[in-house]
């Protein structure tokens, strides 16, 4: 960049910014607010991102329901959601900016492309006059920008088609904002170069229009003001930028390569897990499996099947497709063998809202199957801490010899952050033991984890036979004795439970007792740090606890709960974390409950805990 | 598995492969026979007994692997192809088996067939078809006849069966068999054929249920009726059957029609001669469409037998290309790929 040109403009400091990119499916919003995030990534901010996009591929343009929305919030400091309310929104259409203006900051910034604020495109809005216009925006510092037209005049030389050049103005938006907030465009024009590189002549028209939004800020009249958020004060190491699927697919890559097992998954695609399948097909050179299956039914039966022979075997899903994998989940208890099931949560009942999240399958996960059947559950808490939470699942898997069931969703799956790279030494080994002598086995002996052997077919002397019949005790023949049942039903519970001695402690952030205690568990997590956060710096007393075990949940859970007056759960169900605490804890917590497809604001949570203490900061 | 060089190979006999369970299902039940010609015939299929698992679902049938002194799973009902496809993917070094009945293979578990067919996963499928639903006590099945009275159906049935082998023969599997319980050698030439073939093997078994529908094969299998009403399929022969091999099939067109060959108008020579490597099903497709035609006999035998890559041999082959391409991936590799950035 040409730098004295770029000083001319007054630059303005700030903590941190909210933008939000909206327009119609077609438009190219999720790329372009992918895009910033990742400059603003690499440009060294904190960042929390909520893409948010209808579930038709290409609603009809213009339509109010057909427009797809990105947000950034990206600042100097740690944060740890996608903020709540916007400071700027990039309006491709008027049906866009209908949508969005009631989440914008009051005298919050709006770049309109004016372009296509037509008669048409208006009355499909619902508007009857045009709001840019007609002063009822006067709340709002609007910046009107023929977005198309500038697009469509810097690509004048291009061969590309009037819909080709039209396409490209994302990124002639992409190019403005990018000068407004003093990021550097050449990681874009890169991205561009090596995503089109079959197209050259795309490569030109797209670079074309980034710098030539870029530019135009520069030389328009109307900003005045430039923006700078510092790079955020993050620990030293190395960063990328990743979103929840990515890194589930990463922890699984390297559960495998810390077990010295195989890779298998068996999958049927469903939004929002699909991800997950396509990170890990890229995976082969890694030994990895995947097994795009006829239906979930197939995914998971294949994954009990590889498990059987020996490999580290996963089913990734959502909600629907939980609800098919059930008997074979009830399978995978009975023949004991390690199988995690991945369910990236999302809007239901039945097909419910699936681009839209939602934490309603908590019940689906800890009870959802016929007999006692338990399972272990573990609920990830942010884009990067699905990679953890994905090697947690397979070492227990692993080590007790057990399906697991780890719960994402919609918003970690989609939603990114800068993650400090661990060191692959920092990274545990999963110790595994075939068995292979014939000396004292028993398909259905125990260790000291009540753990039964993994005998893989291959090994000689130890074929032996394995299935859903109710098995008897060390022999593992099938057994209808009744005493037999009532003691294995106990055994594989116990087992289960067991697993309590091996996660961590419930963390309680904050004062270790007192008046209030907001529990979390699943995605909520940034909105419930963000909020206690708050509410700590006016002087409430109030303490954060998140739950990454659900089912068992921690030794010291009852602990912890019983040195609060109040316990206060946010959930985006009707209370199922709730009813749980209460049956097994007998605590009566308060629900904070959301059920619209969207997480939390920080506000809904913080604006609880002010509730609760009733203005008199719990005293 | 290492073999020691010095102990020498023990050739295993029936015995060898029968578990120390008890075996359960009815007396007269034709599985008893099924299970029999497996037993005579693994000793002689050149896999060692480590490295073969019997997977089934759920029904009298699906109990097999109990039965065997192999490696076993019985599964849930229906997803036994769904199993044994994750284990052969995971593990192509394994002789991967399934035990399955017509309720569980065809009514809950028909997707899961098709598609093993489809992709030739290397599994080798044993249909036990007794036309019946025999665990759940006397349902029918997607086999039983139309108008068939059995206690969910006291008026009779009203929808039409499927026929296992145009079923298995449109999912474009490469080796589609036949046989009979009562036939044990035929029977184990078909088990022999299903283990050396390379790919999808699909053998349905006529098995008599003799408690919920007794007899359903009788024709096919009374002294007195089977030489008119079976013909046994060979490849390079010409379909001859009868007590004195007095009739023959030959085609006009797309339409079988059964000629004598005493009365002088027809000669062998003039029938239709089975090519089971044919690469086109549809003469395999008018075979299995003989049982629904009166009067015609029952083909037992290989329908087809083709060689097409595997889909297990396909995924393996990927990796190994793509490891060749881009190097064996590491750790350190996986995790700092992408945009990274330093903060210091
Ligand atoms: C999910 C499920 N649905 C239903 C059943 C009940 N069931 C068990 S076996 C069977 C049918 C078995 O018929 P078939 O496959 O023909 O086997 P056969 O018993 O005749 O050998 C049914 C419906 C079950 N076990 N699981
Ligand atoms: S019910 Fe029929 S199929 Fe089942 S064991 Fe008895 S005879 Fe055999």
């Amino acid at each position: 960049m040409e730098k004295e040109k770029t000083t001319e403009k007054e630059i303005q400091n700030l903590n941190e910014v909210t933008v939000r990119f909206a327009g119609d499916s077609g438009d190219g919003m999720q790329l372009t607010g992918t895009q910033f995030s990742d400059t603003t990534a690499l440009f060294g901010n904190d960042l929390g991102t909520l893409p948010d996009y209808p579930a038709e591929i290409r609603a009809p343009a213009g339509t109010l329901y057909g427009v797809s929305g990105f947000q950034v919030h990206f600042s100097s400091e740690d944060i740890h959601t996608p903020g709540d309310t916007p400071d700027v929104l990039v309006a491709m259409n008027p049906a866009a900016l209908k949508i969005n203006l009631k989440d914008l900051k009051p005298n919050g910034m709006i770049i309109a492309n004016t372009d296509s604020f037509d008669m048409k495109n208006l009355k499909m809005a619902g508007y009857d006059s045009n709001p840019l216009e007609d002063g009822s925006l006067s709340n709002y510092k609007v910046f009107p920008v023929p977005i198309t037209s500038l697009t469509s005049n810097a690509l004048k030389e291009s061969t590309l088609s009037t819909k080709e050049i039209t396409r490209c103005k994302n990124f002639f938006a992409l190019g403005l904002t990018y000068w407004l907030f003093n990021r550097p465009i050449e990681p874009t024009l890169e991205w561009i170069k090596d995503k089109f590189s079959k197209r050259p002549e795309l490569v030109e028209a797209n670079s074309t229009a980034l710098k030539a939004g870029y530019y135009f800020g520069d030389s328009t009249e109307i900003f005045t003001t430039r923006y700078q958020v510092e790079p955020a004060h993050l620990p030293k190491g190395t960063y990328r930028n990743i979103s929840g699927n990515e890194a589930i697919a990463l922890g699984f890559v390297a559960a495998s390569l810390k077990s010295n097992l195989p890779l298998f998954l068996g999958s049927y695609p469903i939004t929002p897990a699909s991800d997950i399948l396509h990170y890990l097909s890229t995976y082969k050179n890694y030994g990895v499996k995947t097994f795009q299956a006829e239906d979930e039914i197939a995914g998971i039966t294949a994954a009990i099947g590889a498990a059987y022979g020996g490999s580290l075997a996963i089913t990734t899903t959502s909600g629907p497709g939980m609800a098919l994998k059930t008997e074979a989940m009830g399978l995978a208890v009975m023949t004991e063998l390690p199988v995690v099931i991945i369910n990236i949560q999302r809007g239901g009942p039945s097909t419910g809202l699936p681009t839209k999240t939602e934490q309603a399958d908590l019940f689906q996960a800890v009870f959802g199957r016929n007999g006692e059947a338990p399972i272990p559950v573990l609920a990830t808490s942010t884009p990067s801490d699905c990679f953890y939470m994905a090697i947690e699942a397979a070492r227990i898997a692993i080590k007790y010899m057990t399906p697991v069931i780890l719960l994402s969703d919609g918003y970690i799956a989609n939603g990114s952050e800068p993650w400090r790279l661990p060191k692959p030494e920092e990274i545990a080994d999963i110790p595994v033991k075939f068995v292979k002598d014939k000396e004292g086995f028993a398909p259905y002996n125990r260790n000291e984890y009540l753990a039964r052997p993994w005998a893989v077919p291959g090994t000689p002397g130890l074929e032996h036979r394995i299935g859903g019949l109710e098995k008897a005790h060390i022999t593992g023949n099938v057994s209808y004795d009744p005493e037999n049942h009532e003691f294995m039903v106990r055994l594989r519970a116990r087992k289960v439970q067991n697993v309590q001695n091996d996660i961590p402690d419930l963390t309680v952030i904050g004062e270790q007792e007192g008046e209030l205690l907001v529990l979390g568990w699943g995605g909520t997590y940034g909105a419930i740090t963000e909020a206690v956060k708050k509410a700590q710096k006016d002087g409430l007393k109030v303490s954060q606890a998140h739950l990454k075990y659900l089912f068992p949940m921690p030794k010291n859970t009852k602990d912890v709960l019983k040195r609060f007056k109040k316990i206060l759960i946010p959930e985006l169900n009707l209370g199922q974390l709730a009813t749980i605490i209460r049956a097994q804890f007998l605590v009566e917590p308060i629900s904070l409950t959301k059920i619209k497809g969207l997480p939390f604001k920080t506000s809904e949570v913080y604006n609880k805990i002010k509730e609760i203490f009733g203005g008199n900061n719990g005293r | 598995m290492e073999d020691s060089i010095d102990v020498k190979e023990v050739k295993l006999t029936a015995k060898d492969f029968a578990s120390d369970q008890d075996v359960r299902w009815c007396p007269g039940c034709g599985d008893y026979s099924i299970l029999a010609q497996v037993q005579r015939t693994f000793p002689d299929i050149g896999v060692k007994k480590e490295n073969i698992v019997w997977v089934s679902g759920i029904g009298c049938s699906s109990r097999f692997p109990y039965y065997m002194s192999t490696y076993g799973f019985h599964g849930i009902h229906g997803r036994a192809p769904a199993i044994a496809t994750g284990l052969k993917v995971a593990r192509p070094d394994l002789s991967v088996w399934v035990a399955t009945g017509d309720g569980d293979l065809l009514s809950i578990g028909g997707n899961h067939f098709i598609h093993a067919c489809r992709k030739n996963v290397d599994l080798k499928i044993l249909l036990f078809n007794n036309r019946i639903y025999g665990l759940t006590k006397g349902q029918y099945s997607p086999t039983s006849e139309k108008g068939k009275i059995t206690k969910s159906t006291p008026f009779g049935s009203v929808d039409y069966p499927f026929n296992p082998i145009s079923l298995a023969l449109g999912a474009e599997a490469t080796f589609v068999a036949r046989t009979i319980d009562r036939e044990p050698k035929h029977m184990q030439e078909m088990i022999k054929r299903a283990a050396a073939h390379k790919g999808i093997a699909f053998i349905e078994v006529f098995q008599n249920c003799n408690i919920f529908n007794d007899g359903a094969y009788e024709l096919l299998t009374d002294k007195e009726t089977k030489a008119d009403n079976v013909v046994i399929l060979e490849h390079n022969k010409p379909l001859v059957f009868g007590k004195e091999g007095n009739k023959g099939i030959k085609l006009d067109g797309f339409k079988p029609v059964v000629v004598d060959l005493t009365d002088g108008k027809y000669s062998v020579n003039d029938l239709w001669v089975h090519d089971e490597h044919d690469e086109s099903p549809a003469r395999a497709f008018i075979l299995s469409q003989f049982t629904e035609i009166p009067n015609m006999p029952t083909p037992i035998g290989v329908f087809r037998a083709i060689i097409k890559e595997t889909y297990d041999a396909g995924v393996e082959d990927q990796i190994k290309r793509i490891t060749e391409k881009k190097g064996k991936g590491d750790l350190k590799s996986l995790l700092y790929s992408g945009n990274t950035w330093e903060v210091n």
